[in-house]
Order: C-alpha cells, then sequence, then structure tokens
C-alpha cells in the first residue's frame, strides 16, 4: 500500500517536472514529422530536405521514396486511409488521376502564379504544381558505334533504318511511365496511323522493350546496347560518370511530363504541408531542381546540368496532357496487340 | 509396415481439446496473415476501377486476350524446364550430403545454400557481366543472347537450387538403416534398392520440391524484369499492370489465375500424404553412409562442379562491386561499399534487415514448426486441417506484390484493428513470415512425417501430455530441421523485395530494396556491394549455425547413431 502511494507521488512529481521542463523550453517543442512520398533520385533527397528544414526548423521530412510505379500503387492502395502527407516529386500523369479520384487536396501555393503556366494544374485552387520536365531521348554509345562503324542518328526516322536492327531498346510503355510519353509523342508529332507505321517499322530495330524508363540510357551506357531510347537525366548522368554516351534530340521533338507537388487530402499535418508546397514553388527550390533538371518551373532559373544538350526547351513536343490520360487505355491495348504479344525475336 | 491402430470410439481426450484448439488459432493466425489480405487485393479483379462490382466483366476481357495464352505458355514452359532442370540436380546434390562419404560435407552444403543468400538482383547482374554483350563468357552462348528465356531458365535454376536442395536433404536424412540392411543381405541389387526403398522415402521430399520450384518460377518477376528480355510471363503481367498501369483489377485478375498452380500443388499434396508412411519408426537405425571410392569420387565430383558454378556467378557479382564503371573502366575501388553515397539511409537499412531478419526468424520459426505439429499430429478434425494446410499453401503460389498490396488494403483499411502495426517493422516481419511460410511449413511437415506416431501413443499410454511428448521429444528430433527454418526465414528475410516494397516507412527501409533502387539509379556496382554484404551476413549466419550443429547439438542428435 505504502510502496503504491510513494509510486504514485514519484510519478506527479516526475510528471510535473515534465511539464515544467516542457514549458520552460519551448525549443524542445516536438518538431511536426511530415511523410513525403517521392520518386526524385535517391542523391536529390538530402540536399532537397537540407535546404527546406534550413528555412522550416520545426518541420522535419520522413522521406518514402521509390520508383514512380511504386509510389503511385502505394499511394493508390492506401486511398481510403492515406499515410503520406504529401507528394513532391511524382510525375503529372499519375498525380493528375489522383486528382480525379478526389484523392488530393487543393491548395494553390503562394508565388505559384511567377511560375510557367504550363506547369500548373490549371484548377482553381490548383490540385498540383510542376517542378520541372523531363523527356525522353536517344542515348548513343559512341565507343559500340564506333566499333560497329555505325553512324550516330540524328532523327526519330535514322532509327528504323535496318543498320540499326536488334540493336536498340526502349521502355515498355505498358510498364514504364516514360515508355508511354515516348510513344503517345510519337503519335502526336506523326498523327495516329503514320505513328503506328513508324512503330511497326522500328519494331523490327528493337531488340527488347524493358520494364524501366531509365534502364535503356543505363544499358546504352555500359554497352549493352548501342542506342537507348528513355529518360533525359539518367543518361546525363551516366556519362559524367564517364560512359561513352552521346544525348542526341531527334529534331523532330522530344515527348517530355512534368514532376510535380501536390497534399494529399486527410493529411493531419495540413499546415507543415501546405509551407512544403509553398517552399517548392518558390525560385529557392527551383534553382535546387535546376542543379539536376535543365527546365523547371520557375522562369528564368536556367542552369544546364553537365552533359546535357542545350536549349532542349526548344523541341519540346507540344504536349497534350489531358489527351495522353484519356487515350492511355487505348493507346496500351494497341501497343501490347501489335508488339507485346509477340514472342522474343529470335535470336540469331 | 506398422499396423493402423485401432481407432476406438471414445470421447475426445484433453490433449485433442487442445490440439483441435490449437489448430483453430493457428487456422486464424493464417487467416489474418494470409487468407484475408489475399482477398482484400483479389477482391479487385471483380470490381472496376472506381471500385464498382463487375462480377467477371475482367476476366472476360482478359481471357479474350491473345496475349494471355502466350504469357501462360511461357510461364509454364520456363517453370516446366527450370523444374526438370533443378530437382534431378538437387536431389543428386542432397543425396551427396545425406547418402556418401563427402570430404568437407559442411562446405558443400554451405555453397548449396549461397544463391539463396543473394538478392535475385544478384544473378541478373552477374551473368550480365558473365554472358552478356559484353560479357566474358559470351562466347559460350554461340552467338545467343542471354536476354531471353535462356537468361531466365539460367537464373531461376540459381536461384531454385538451394530451395530443393533444403527440402530434399531433409527427406533423405532420415532414413532407417535396417531396411538397407535386410536388402544387403537379401542381395539386393544397388539399383533395385534405390528404386524400392532410396526413392519411395524420399517421394514426399521430391514432390515438395517440384512442387516449390515450379511455384517459385511462375511467381518470380525479379529476374524475369531483370534479363527476360521480350518473354512475357504471368508474374511480369502483373507487375506490368499493378507498378506500370496501377490498375489494381487486372493485376489482381492475372494474380488469381497464378493461384492455379498452388491449388494443383495442394491437390497433388493431399493425394501423395496419404500414401507417405514414417520412415523413422521407433525401433529404426539411422543410415550412416560407410566409405565407397568409386561412388564418393563421383559425387564429390560432381559437387564440386555444382559449387564451382555457384562461387562463378558469386564472384563474378564480388569483382563487380569493385569495379569504377563496367565496362569501361575496370580499375578497383572500395568505394562502391560507401552507401550513404548512394542512398541517403546509409548503411541503416542493413541494420533494419537485420533487425527484420532475426525477428522473422524467431518468430515464423516458432509459428511454423508448432503450426506444422498442431496441423500434423491432432487426430481427427479433417476439414479444419484441410483449411491450415491450404492457408500454408497459398503464399508460394502468390507473387510478393500481390501479397504486399494486399497487406496495404487489408492492415491499412481504416476500421481494422490491427492497423497500428500498419508502417511498422512488426508489418514487414509478419508480412516475410507469410511470404514464406509454404517452405517452412513443408521442411516442418516433412521432418514430423518421419516420426513414428507409435512415439505420442507411447507418450499418450503412459499419461504423458502431449505437449510435454512435444517439447522432449518431438521438438529436440526435429532441431536440424527447425534450424533449418529459422535460417531459411533469415535469408530470405534479408533478400526479400517485391512484397516489402510495398510496406516499408521512412525509418524502416531495408537493405534489399534499397539495392533496388541503387541499382535502378545506374549506379550498378553500388548495387552489387550491397548484395554481396547481405550475401556475407547470411553465410555468416549459416557458418555460425553449422557451427553449433557440429559441436552444440551433435550432442541431441546421439540417438540417431546407434
Amino acid at each position: 500500500m505504502i510502496d503504491r502511494t510513494i509510486f504514485r507521488r514519484a510519478t506527479l512529481a516526475g510528471a510535473a517536472a515534465l511539464a515544467m521542463f516542457g514549458l520552460a523550453s519551448p525549443a524542445f517543442a516536438q518538431k511536426t514529422k511530415l511523410t513525403v512520398y517521392t520518386a526524385l533520385e535517391n542523391d536529390q533527397l538530402d540536399p532537397f530536405k537540407k535546404a527546406f528544414e534550413a528555412d522550416n526548423p520545426t518541420i522535419e521530412i520522413a522521406w518514402v521514396r521509390d520508383s514512380t510505379g511504386v509510389v503511385a500503387a502505394k499511394l493508390m492502395a492506401e486511398k481510403d486511409n492515406p499515410r503520406a502527407d504529401i507528394i513532391w516529386g511524382l510525375a503529372a500523369s499519375n498525380v493528375g488521376l489522383m486528382a480525379s479520384m478526389g484523392m488530393l487536396e487543393p491548395y494553390t501555393p503562394a508565388g505559384s502564379t511567377a511560375l510557367n503556366p504550363m506547369f500548373l494544374s490549371g484548377k482553381s485552387p490548383q490540385t498540383w504544381v510542376g517542378m520541372d520536365a523531363y523527356l525522353s531521348l536517344v542515348c548513343f554509345n559512341t565507343a559500340e558505334g564506333k566499333k560497329g562503324n555505325k553512324p550516330v542518328p540524328t532523327s526519330w526516322a535514322d532509327l528504323i533504318k535496318p543498320e540499326y536492327k536488334d540493336s536498340i531498346v526502349m521502355p515498355n510503355p505498358a510498364s514504364s511511365g516514360t515508355g508511354y510519353l515516348t510513344v503517345a509523342a510519337w503519335l502526336q508529332i506523326m498523327g495516329e496511323e503514320a505513328g503506328w507505321k513508324y512503330m511497326d517499322a522500328l519494331h523490327q530495330n528493337i531488340a527488347q522493350y524493358i520494364h524501366s524508363g531509365s534502364a535503356p540510357c543505363v544499358q546504352a551506357a555500359k554497352g549493352e546496347r548501342l542506342i537507348g531510347i528513355g529518360l533525359d537525366t539518367r543518361g546525363a548522368s551516366e556519362k559524367t560518370k564517364g560512359a561513352p554516351l552521346e544525348l542526341v534530340v531527334p529534331k523532330e521533338g522530344l515527348g517530355w511530363e512534368l514532376e510535380v507537388t501536390a497534399i494529399v487530402k486527410g493529411t493531419k499535418n495540413l499546415d507543415a504541408a501546405k509551407k512544403l508546397a509553398d517552399w517548392a514553388a518558390s525560385k529557392k527550390a527551383n534553382e535546387l531542381y535546376a542543379k539536376t533538371y535543365p527546365i523547371v518551373a520557375y522562369p528564368g532559373v536556367a542552369n544546364t546540368p553537365p552533359n546535357y544538350p542545350p536549349n532542349l526547351e526548344k523541341v519540346m513536343v507540344k504536349n497534350d496532357v489531358e489527351w495522353m490520360a484519356k487515350n492511355r487505355d487505348r493507346i496500351l491495348a494497341e501497343w501490347t496487340k501489335r508488339y507485346d504479344g509477340k514472342s522474343a525475336p529470335k535470336a540469331k | 509396415m506398422s499396423l493402423a491402430v485401432p481407432s476406438l470410439k471414445v470421447g475426445l481426450s484433453r490433449d485433442d481439446l487442445m490440439m483441435r484448439a490449437g489448430v483453430l488459432v493457428l487456422a486464424g493466425v493464417l487467416l489474418v496473415m494470409v487468407g484475408l489480405p489475399l482477398w482484400a487485393l483479389l477482391a479487385k479483379g471483380f470490381e472496376d476501377r472506381d471500385g464498382k462490382f463487375i462480377g467477371l466483366a475482367n476476366y472476360i476481357s482478359y481471357f479474350s486476350t491473345p496475349a494471355l495464352f502466350q504469357s501462360a505458355l511461357n510461364s509454364l514452359q520456363v517453370a516446366s524446364i527450370t523444374t526438370v532442370i533443378v530437382v534431378p540436380l538437387a536431389f543428386l546434390y542432397a543425396y551427396a550430403l545425406t547418402r556418401t562419404v563427402l570430404p568437407m560435407r559442411w562446405l558443400f552444403q554451405g555453397i548449396s545454400l549461397i544463391p539463396i543468400f543473394a538478392p535475385s538482383l544478384l544473378p541478373g547482374l552477374a551473368l550480365i557481366y558473365l554472358f552478356g554483350t559484353q560479357g566474358f563468357l559470351k562466347v559460350l552462348l554461340g552467338g545467343g543472347s542471354i536476354y531471353g528465356i535462356d537468361g531466365i531458365v539460367i537464373a531461376q535454376v540459381f536461384y531454385c537450387f538451394p530451395h530443393a536442395t533444403l527440402i530434399l536433404t531433409t527427406a533423405l536424412a532420415t532414413a532407417d538403416a535396417r531396411l538397407y540392411e535386410a536388402a544387403d543381405v537379401l542381395g539386393t541389387s544397388k539399383r533395385r534398392v534405390f528404386f524400392t526403398v532410396t526413392l519411395p522415402g524420399a517421394k514426399y521430399g521430391l514432390i515438395s520440391a517440384a512442387l516449390v520450384v515450379f511455384t517459385l518460377v511462375m511467381t518470380d518477376f525479379g529476374i524475369a524484369k531483370v534479363i527476360g528480355g521480350n518473354f512475357n510471363v504471368l508474374a511480369t503481367d502483373v507487375y506490368k499492370k499493378v507498378i506500370g498501369q496501377q490498375d489494381f483489377s487486372m493485376g489482381a485478375v492475372v494474380g488469381m489465375v497464378l493461384l492455379a498452380p498452388a491449388a494443383l500443388a495442394f491437390l497433388v499434396d493431399r493425394l501423395v500424404q496419404r500414401k507417405q508412411v514414417a520412415l523413422l519408426t521407433a525401433r529404426a537405425v539411422p543410415l550412416v553412409p560407410r566409405p565407397k571410392f568409386a561412388r564418393d569420387l563421383f559425387f564429390t565430383l560432381f559437387c564440386l562442379l555444382v559449387s564451382a558454378a555457384i562461387l562463378a556467378i558469386l564472384g563474378m557479382a564480388i569483382w563487380g562491386s569493385l569495379i569504377k564503371y563496367w565496362p569501361y573502366n575496370l580499375s578497383l575501388t572500395l568505394d562502391n561499399y560507401d552507401f550513404a553515397k548512394f542512398d541517403s539511409n546509409g548503411w541503416d537499412s542493413y541494420w533494419n534487415s537485420v533487425r527484420m531478419a532475426l525477428g522473422a526468424a524467431v518468430f515464423g520459426t516458432v509459428l511454423m514448426f508448432t503450426g506444422a505439429w498442431l496441423n500434423e499430429k491432432t487426430r481427427g478434425f479433417g476439414a479444419m486441417r484441410g483449411v491450415v494446410q491450404l492457408l500454408a499453401f497459398l503464399p508460394m503460389a502468390v507473387p510478393g506484390l500481390v501479397l504486399g498490396l494486399g497487406y496495404i488494403f487489408f492492415f491499412n483499411a481504416p476500421n481494422n484493428p490491427l492497423n497500428f502495426l500498419y508502417a511498422t517493422m512488426g508489418i514487414l516481419v509478419l508480412n516475410t513470415v507469410a511470404h514464406f511460410y509454404t517452405v517452412g511449413h513443408l521442411t516442418a511437415t516433412t521432418a514430423l512425417k518421419q516420426i513414428d506416431p507409435e512415439f505420442e501413443a507411447v507418450s499418450a499410454s503412459l499419461k504423458v501430455p502431449v505437449w510435454k511428448t512435444f517439447a522432449r521429444v518431438t521438438a529436440p528430433i526435429c532441431l536440424p530441421a527447425i534450424l533449418d527454418i529459422a535460417i531459411y526465414l533469415f535469408v530470405n528475410a534479408m533478400t526479400t523485395v517485391s512484397s516489402v516494397i510495398f510496406l516499408y516507412a521512412p525509418d524502416t527501409k531495408l537493405a534489399s530494396v534499397a539495392a533496388v533502387n541503387i541499382e535502378e539509379a545506374g549506379t550498378t556496382a553500388a548495387a552489387a556491394a550491397l548484395c554481396v554484404v547481405i550475401v556475407l551476413t547470411s553465410a555468416a549466419v549459416k557458418a555460425a549455425h553449422l557451427v553449433a550443429d557440429r559441436f552444440l547439438f551433435a550432442r541431441l542428435q546421439v540417438w540417431r547413431r546407434r
């Protein structure tokens, strides 16, 4: 009995002490932990986190990072009980779909009026806000090209020449967003009929449709394949690491996609999420994006990252994002019927 | 052999009631770990994208796609070829380990396990170094390409070999020497002994091994994704639907199609089980192989060959982790082991993996062995035991990503009282144990089947409670199998990716997932390095197991000798 009383007193005293300590030193206040879902590259996470937290010392970022498909699937599977507070760095086509499913908390970040309108969802308030654009281009391995005496292509049309037979890899549009935007770009540049005819011809030169948007340029960089059609950032970073790679911008134009920020509906940390959304649309943040991406949302923030072809924004095709989303199922079904149903090309 | 114990119609004893209650609890646990999460995803197959019930419409649209049959045929083809190669290979290897006098047996046993120590990324990377366009041994393919069915089969054989070897070693390890002595005395030919004694004794193990390999290949998408080229299989179809298009409904449909082999495996298992007789009767004398020069030489050479192939693949990955830029700058460096440079979690994810693997090994082994024992030794109660058996078989046939997504739907549901587990280490442990339940359960069952029910009968007549027999007789006899299960869980937990990739939280990221992320970022050498660290960890744990086995637990197995 006595023991218990003493114990209770001790607990009370401890609690009081803790409360006083807590009141006396606000510096020890709990930071808000913000769960951020992202498909940004691994090496971008630390600098982004540090820069944001320096400006917002009461908020701490906890990343959940994976490839675009995995993060999108996770977000959509968690729809009924969201775990993410905010999305920072995911493809606009995926986020757009989530917006149409009512999964996002509309919010127009302070200062978003300064951004290039192409990078905004166009809704009021905005459902998502763009950060940067990435492109699908051609990676050519010059060392292997020299060995096989193959010329560097300069256009999409060049890629269907018979000299490139079985030496091109591209992402499978059914499993990769980059693959889909590439196919959609061809259909938009050339028109549907000519576009499919082009892909029929290109199919003869394709060694493999890979289940990843970044793998084609990596395979080209490592000499596994002569030519990879895929993500620009990966091509540039492989070249920086020493790959004998040339990034080719086909003269007909390039397909592209945006990476965006969006607040998840149902977040328990709405204020902190808004702060991050504001910060992500700021000039400072865009300067950070520009270190890896050649094209960012804030006009005038331009910094061609190492080994990028210059003036890329000039060759971006007129891309109708809505058309892309609406026709996705139809195009993928047609693509799958034409190219994916066939078994692997016979190895020679 | 042994006469069936005449069953008397008496009331259920306390033991019987206790065992039945245990089976019920087990069924409940498996339902939560396997059944309900799976259903949470598979039910989506009957809904459209907005969640409206549409009956079989998704199935009709899927089955009317010609690509399906190609994928299904491809899956069957790869799975059959791999099974036909792996099972005989593993049988010979297991035979060498258990029935011949092998120099450095422990070493060969250890090497045979290396493939499960490695994330499936490792054979993919190593094969590309070896046989890819720039590979050293490309000439061996005679102008063929590693990307496609050849590559898938080679990688799958590597990956499935230890699974089959583990089951077959357990099956062959317990044999009654008296049968061989009798055959010897009767002058039976070696061939005949093999076909009438050895093979029937290992039949359950052989069939289990074949079923496990077949379904492993059917459901694995990691290898097909990395090295499959344009060779579509059902598992990559699930990947395309779920990861490529976030179309859970169609993903669920393909997932359901993939359950067909599991259903088949379940039926086959039921049929075989009825015919299996206990090998290790109470009077059995364990078989100790005696030296025989020609036989031992043949099997030593065979084991050397298989081990060399396994070590070549591992060695290639180690070398790959030490080079600067494949294939253009082959100078060596240790930089690739500084993981903080490639992943913000650095070495943290490695320690998370170790903690997760320990948790899975402890929790999973207790659950699997006790579960298998309850299911095996409970008398009557057939229906409920059948349910348990089915739930134990399901995970094998489920692609990891289907299980992982099912866990999100089930454990993250706002009205699930268990949703506090979500985004914790606990759910990773639970998911991993569920994912690898089948092989552990089969190993335990195989070991238990070889024990004569007479042990229980004698205990019962001596009025020893059944749990005491379990703790004092059954568990110690099965200790080797129990340790095998624990190690199996540990190493698989270190390498698993496809399911946990959906379930980790910011502070519980695993090394295996980090390796995939690093590889996707193009830093192949660092990914290989992380794979090597994982292999070495599991190898160290296995080595500790072998040492313990030799010096510590050997005492418990003394009774097996004469």
